[in-house]
């Protein structure tokens, strides 16, 4: 076991699966000789050839182009894009085409992409780099979105995704890249797609969050204890589907709920979360459902994102006035 | 700079020329059914040529005989191949069955020929998931969002490559309008950066619904496009079987050999309108426009090469057109016997593993399905 960042411990998933499945394919702007612009697939192309780990021309639609035609072959392909704000360039590719045609084959053809993205914000990044997009593409039935938020789980989702047949969005955090250090297994596991998972445990107040927000939130979970708020932390993991069962049974302990996302509130991942729980578990609840997300602008300009981005303090905030209610 | 005096480059001249190299398509027989290339002719036996013939007329007949179901509402979505017989049929022949088709939606008869069956056409047209299981599986369903089957092809082109499967290709058809969207670039692009084996086929049919060729791009030709991806390419006389098939053979041996993609322009025309589904084409064309088309009709020009032969006659054509006919009536009530889709299905075809929102709906639907 060795401490790894979280990007490390994506290449070593990525490394991992290219070992195991001589049909895993890498490609995408970058990937292979410079390997990758974050260095995420670095090493891999001197490890498996220039055949499994390739560079693109630079063109995101024919990036998932390559990806269908290749799954139409017998092959496992594993697409970058190298920013999120870059898939629009590739939405037929992932919702029109790619999520739809297992289904429109009549289930007899599998299309096992793992499509990977660097997203979210904080790190000072151009202009369209550091969107949370993610609200596009949990709207799109066919298609699996995972986020992890530790080192742990990256690993442990990357190879989870990878070794599925069906389509599977993988948003890699910007900021959690090389701000965190988790052990690590350098041998395999997987950590399964459509689970969220405790972080924290606590009775008081039920804290839902994804990606970078579980830090913020675990920050916000150590300054309600000082005040014997005892917060319940889970991580989401996956955004689709949304493992409610873990979020049902904690909020039948804690009868409070705050979820928290990092992008714009509307029509958001948050939304989905809590009008779920409005459905299926309103009478265990002893306050309304707070929420916490980013205000409903475009993706702010760099200098003005830490202002925008919700943080500890605000879920911390969020979390006294739903507890106090 | 002063007046008069000699630029650096010559644009203009650029310009006039730059579509040289392009527009001359190959032809084997003329408009008027006289052999313009007697030495390409000569390597088709007699039967090949019928053969020809036949599959021209089979799709003709397809394409009366769905426009008929279209008017008695027992069709849905259908595109019109009136006029392509040439271009569609003379370059599927040139194909295999190992080789990987990415059609549109005009392209239901290569399907056909390629290993699908004429009653699974039927139920794509009629909104039934059948249609898209195909017998040969060397096969995407047809495509509908235009410049998608081009990127696919990339893809599966360098899986060919990467595959090391000999003898094989991939390849693609759209139309004149379909050379506009980005896909179309990219898809083209991508293959000729990995040298992968496919060929694109345009079917410029002159319209994309109303919107005609020369509204698309000021490019002189189609097949010009391709220079700028570093890739051969070559006009052809779409109404001429014979040069399609040839020219396709061609290509197709050129990709299979390791030497990267080629795009064909076929020149050619759509009698009908867009689709089944309310396209009026007198809204935008006239009779004067379209009838220089008619008179170089594919079927027309190849009838009258092998009525000269001797091996050819109506009486034969007008039996041929009957058996189709009936082929095609029975593959409708094959068509219409296909079960009821459900909706149980739609939602277990949507994932692999269903997550659990879609499990509850299955045993939802599951138990609405079977009152």
């Amino acid at each position: 076991m060795a401490k790894m960042t979280y990007i490390k411990a994506i290449t070593s998933g990525l490394d991992q699966v290219l070992g195991d499945d001589p049909k895993t394919l890498i490609f995408g702007e970058d990937v292979g000789k410079n390997g990758g612009v974050f260095r995420t697939t670095v090493g891999l192309q001197d490890k498996y050839g220039e055949d499994r780990v390739f560079d693109t021309p630079l063109a995101e639609s024919g990036i998932l182009g390559l990806a269908i035609g290749l799954s139409l072959t017998g092959w496992r392909p594993i697409p970058e894009i190298q920013f999120m704000g870059f898939t629009f360039e590739a939405m037929d590719g992932i919702v029109g085409q790619l999520a739809r045609d297992h289904y429109r084959f009549g289930g007899q053809k599998n299309f096992p992409v793992t499509v990977r993205t660097p997203f979210g914000g904080g790190t000072h990044t151009a202009e369209m780099h550091a969107d949370n997009l993610e609200n596009y593409f949990v709207s799109t039935p066919g298609l699996r979105v995972v986020t992890p938020a530790n080192p742990y789980d990256a690993k442990g989702l990357v190879i989870s995704a990878v070794e599925s047949d069906d389509p599977v969005l993988f948003m890699e955090n910007l900021k959690l890249y090389r701000s965190m250090k988790d052990e690590v297994p350098d041998e395999k596991y997987t950590v399964p797609l459509d689970s969220a998972k405790v972080v924290r445990e606590g009775t008081d107040i039920t804290l839902v969050a994804y990606s970078a927000e579980v830090n913020e939130a675990l920050t916000a979970a150590d300054a309600l204890a000082k005040d014997n708020i005892s917060a319940e932390v889970i991580d989401l993991r996956s955004l689709s589907p949304i493992d409610t069962d873990t979020i049902y049974a904690s909020i039948d302990k804690t009868h409070k709920v705050v979820v928290i996302q990092e992008a714009q509130r509307m029509a958001g991942v948050g939304a989905v979360v809590a009008s779920d729980i409005a459905e299926d578990k309103i009478m265990s609840l002893d306050a309304p459902i707070g929420r916490v997300a980013a205000p409903d602008s475009v993706y702010p300009f760099a200098q003005a994102e830490n202002d925008w981005i919700p943080n500890a303090d605000d879920i911390e905030a969020k979390a006294r006035e739903i507890f106090n209610y | 700079m002063a007046n008069g005096s000699k630029q650096i480059v010559d644009f203009a001249k650029i310009k006039a020329t730059m579509a040289d190299p392009y527009k001359h398509p190959v032809q084997v027989i003329d408009r008027e059914g006289k052999v313009v290339d007697p030495d390409t002719l000569a390597k088709y036996s007699d039967d090949q040529l019928v053969d020809f013939m036949k599959k021209m007329v089979w799709e003709r007949t397809l394409h009366e005989q769905t426009m008929n179901f279209s008017r008695q509402g027992r069709l849905g979505f259908y595109a019109p191949t009136a006029g392509e017989e040439a271009s569609e049929m003379g370059s599927v022949t040139a194909f295999k069955k190992q080789d990987f088709l990415l059609p549109a939606y005009r392209d239901l008869p290569q399907m056909i020929q390629h290993g699908t069956t004429v009653a699974k056409g039927f139920l794509w047209s009629k909104g039934h998931v059948e249609g898209n299981q195909h017998e040969n599986p060397n096969m995407m369903f047809p495509q509908i969002i235009i410049g998608a089957q081009y990127v696919e092809t990339a893809g599966v082109a360098l899986g060919i490559k990467k595959n090391g499967d000999e003898d094989r290709v991939a390849f693609v058809y759209t139309g004149d309008g379909g050379t506009s969207q980005g896909d179309w670039y990219e898809g083209v692009n991508f293959t000729s950066a990995y040298q992968a084996p496919a060929v694109f086929f345009v079917q410029n049919n002159g319209w994309a619904i109303s919107v005609p060729r020369y509204q698309q791009t000021a490019a002189e030709t189609l097949a010009q496009k391709a220079v700028a991806m570093g890739v051969p390419s070559v006009q052809v006389d779409g109404m001429d079987i014979v040069a399609v098939h040839e020219v396709s053979k061609a290509a197709r041996e050129f990709a299979a050999a390791g030497n990267g993609p080629v795009v064909i322009e076929t020149l050619t025309y759509r009698y009908g309108a867009h689709s089944s589904a309310g396209d009026d084409p007198s809204r935008y064309r006239t009779d004067e426009e379209t009838k220089p088309w008619f008179d170089a009709d594919p079927l027309i020009r190849m009838r009258k090469v092998l009525t000269d032969k001797g091996v050819w006659s109506q009486d034969q054509e007008d039996k041929l057109v009957e058996e189709y006919k009936d082929e095609f009536k029975s593959a409708m009530k094959d068509a219409e016997a296909a079960p009821a889709q459900k909706v149980s299905d739609f939602l277990k075809w949507t994932y692999n593993v269903p997550t659990p929102a879609v499990k509850k709906q299955i045993a939802e639907f599951e138990a609405k399905e079977s009152k």
